[in-house]
């Protein structure tokens, strides 16, 4: 079972300064374009998998690694967010 | 950084708990905070709460339901007390979010605590004054799981699911798309949709099921099976 | 700098000897997964093992069944800090589903359905240190624990005993697997606590 992107929005914050989860990701595998806060998030931690919510690809993986954060983003071929 | 100004019970296993954050910059209904625990050894633990507060009060309003064999939740509930620190982050996520902007129609449904970030919502179009319909539907296992149960009861527009007991001419039961296409407001109304993830997958089908535009459906999945 | 948070101290993770440093005891069975559970028909499962020359040996589930198997009663560490003492398992050792493969590298790729990898060194899959479960506590393994058929290696952090396997796939490098690219220890010994690199 999974969340929803919403729950990324702490960890994001920490890497973008931002809040990632209205920022639109383009899927690598099926070209979807949606926001963050819905993407599927398996959050089988320490390491979190997130997934294209139409597809079901990886769009990208993060892990807390003692005291970094690994963040991978190898499905996600574009990443939009409004300009503040 | 903030402090635990009080707690109070909500119900049998929740607990509201009020904390002072002086440099807090406001938040929006519907977001939550990242609380992060830390054990004298440095091990530490973070989990997401949703804000029941909402506009600039610097006293933000958190309700948390203990999940027996939890890690964070139980300390929350049972250990936390005044004056106790608490390490959080936020406000965060701007996305299962209400403002008084959204002039379309809302239905909330809420399952379990998940009526937190909801109630931040009821709470925020009540005082922002928007004419724009807002209805909850709450399913909980009996009346006294409630939480906010003295405040939503002063309020007209809510439909209760009790799936346990409850008041003699209720159904008990789990929600069923029946239902739940009895209970809410017609296709083109902005959805919110907050609980357990079991809950929110079920709702979330039925309601696309019923003709509701995916577009329009927001889900916040607490977690769980 | 984080304060410490009164009256804080985690889940159990007392001095339990039988514990690897920093886990905690649990009777229950967490669910991890990095994504959906694939839903793995028996009649058309099919397990391969691929060597540096592409030879590929392969095992329909009847095949499986046919092999010898073994009891296995062992303790598993997750690296989410949950322990699970005296699991009992049964499967195919992998020592007999290599017999008669031939090959000088010295890494394994596991593979699952549903695209999850995980790396491990050939040489912790051998000599009974690593079987294909299919029962779990007499019940046949239930597909959210990785049914019809995971991965067992159980001296390695569980994200090591890959679910649904699918096949193995031999290298000349330790090249990472999924969790492994992302932060994960390329090795996972839990008795050496290595989580992470
Ligand atoms: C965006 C967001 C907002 C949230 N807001 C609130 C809130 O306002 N109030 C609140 O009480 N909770 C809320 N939650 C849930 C909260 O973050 C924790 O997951 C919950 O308190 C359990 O934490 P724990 O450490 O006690 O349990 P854990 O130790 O994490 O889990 C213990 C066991 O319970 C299961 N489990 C985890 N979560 C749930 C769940 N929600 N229901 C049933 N079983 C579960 C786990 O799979 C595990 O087996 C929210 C979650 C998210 C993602």
């Amino acid at each position: 079972m999974h969340l929803d992107g919403n729950v990324l929005a702490g960890p994001l914050l920490e890497l973008f300064r931002e809040d990632m989860t209205t920022a639109t990701a383009r899927c690598a595998s099926c070209g979807d374009v949606s926001v963050l806060a819905t993407a599927m998030v398996y959050d089988a931690a320490p390491g979190w998998c997130v997934r294209c919510h139409v597809c079901g690809d990886v769009l990208l993986t993060f892990v807390r690694a003692g005291d970094r954060l690994r963040i991978d983003l190898r499905g996600v071929t574009a990443l939009e967010l409004p300009a503040g | 950084m903030g402090t635990v100004a009080s707690t109070s019970a909500e119900t049998p296993s929740g607990r509201s708990i009020w904390i002072d954050v002086p440099d807090w910059a406001g938040n929006i209904a519907g977001q939550h905070v990242d609380v992060r625990l830390t054990a004298p050894d440095g091990y530490q633990a973070t989990r997401s709460y949703s804000l029941a507060s909402s506009g600039p009060s610097p006293r933000l309003q958190l309700a948390v339901d203990k999940l027996p064999d939890g890690e964070v939740s139980p300390y929350l509930v049972d250990d936390l007390r005044a004056g106790d620190m608490l390490e959080l982050r936020g406000p965060l996520g701007g996305w299962f979010v209400w403002s008084p902007s959204v002039e379309q129609p809302v239905q909330l449904i809420a399952g379990g605590s998940g009526v937190v970030p909801l109630v931040a919502m009821i709470r925020a179009h009540a005082a922002s004054g928007s004419t724009a319909p807002m209805q909850l539907l709450y399913s909980v296992r009996t009346p006294d799981d409630r939480f906010f149960a003295d405040e939503l009861e002063k309020l007209d527009n809510i439909t209760y699911a009790y799936t346990r007991s409850g008041p003699p001419d209720a159904t008990i039961g789990r929600l069923t798309k029946e239902r739940l296409a009895a209970a809410v407001l017609p296709v083109g109304s902005a959805v919110f949709v907050c609980g357990p993830t079991g809950f929110v997958e079920a709702v979330a089908s039925w309601l696309v099921d019923l003709g509701h535009d995916a577009s329009l459906i927001k889900t916040e999945r607490f977690g769980g099976a | 700098m984080s304060i410490f948070t009164r009256g804080f101290s985690g889940r159990g993770r007392d001095n339990n000897p039988a514990l690897p440093p920093g886990q905690y005891l649990t009777e229950d069975f967490p669910v991890l997964s990095a994504g959906p559970t694939p839903n793995v028909d028996t009649d058309t499962w099919e397990f391969t093992i691929t060597t540096e020359t592409g030879k590929v040996h392969r095992w329909n589930w009847e095949q499986l069944m046919a092999l010898p198997t073994e009891d296995i009663h062992t303790d598993i560490h997750c690296v989410t800090r949950w322990s699970k003492l005296g699991t009992t398992w049964r499967g195919v050792s992998l020592d007999t589903l290599f017999a008669d493969v031939e090959t000088e590298y010295d890494y394994v790729m596991e593979h699952s359905y549903g695209g999850y990898t995980t790396n491990a060194p050939y040489e912790d899959l051998r000599d009974g240190k690593a079987w294909i479960a299919h029962t779990f506590e007499g019940e046949p393994l239930d597909p959210e624990h990785g049914g019809p058929a995971r991965l067992l290696v159980p001296h390695l952090y569980f994200w090591k005993s890959a679910k649904w396997i699918r096949g193995l796939t031999m290298m000349a490098e330790d090249d990472p697997g999924f969790w492994e690219q992302n932060g994960y220890h390329i090795y996972g010994d839990p008795w050496q606590e290595q989580r992470y690199w």
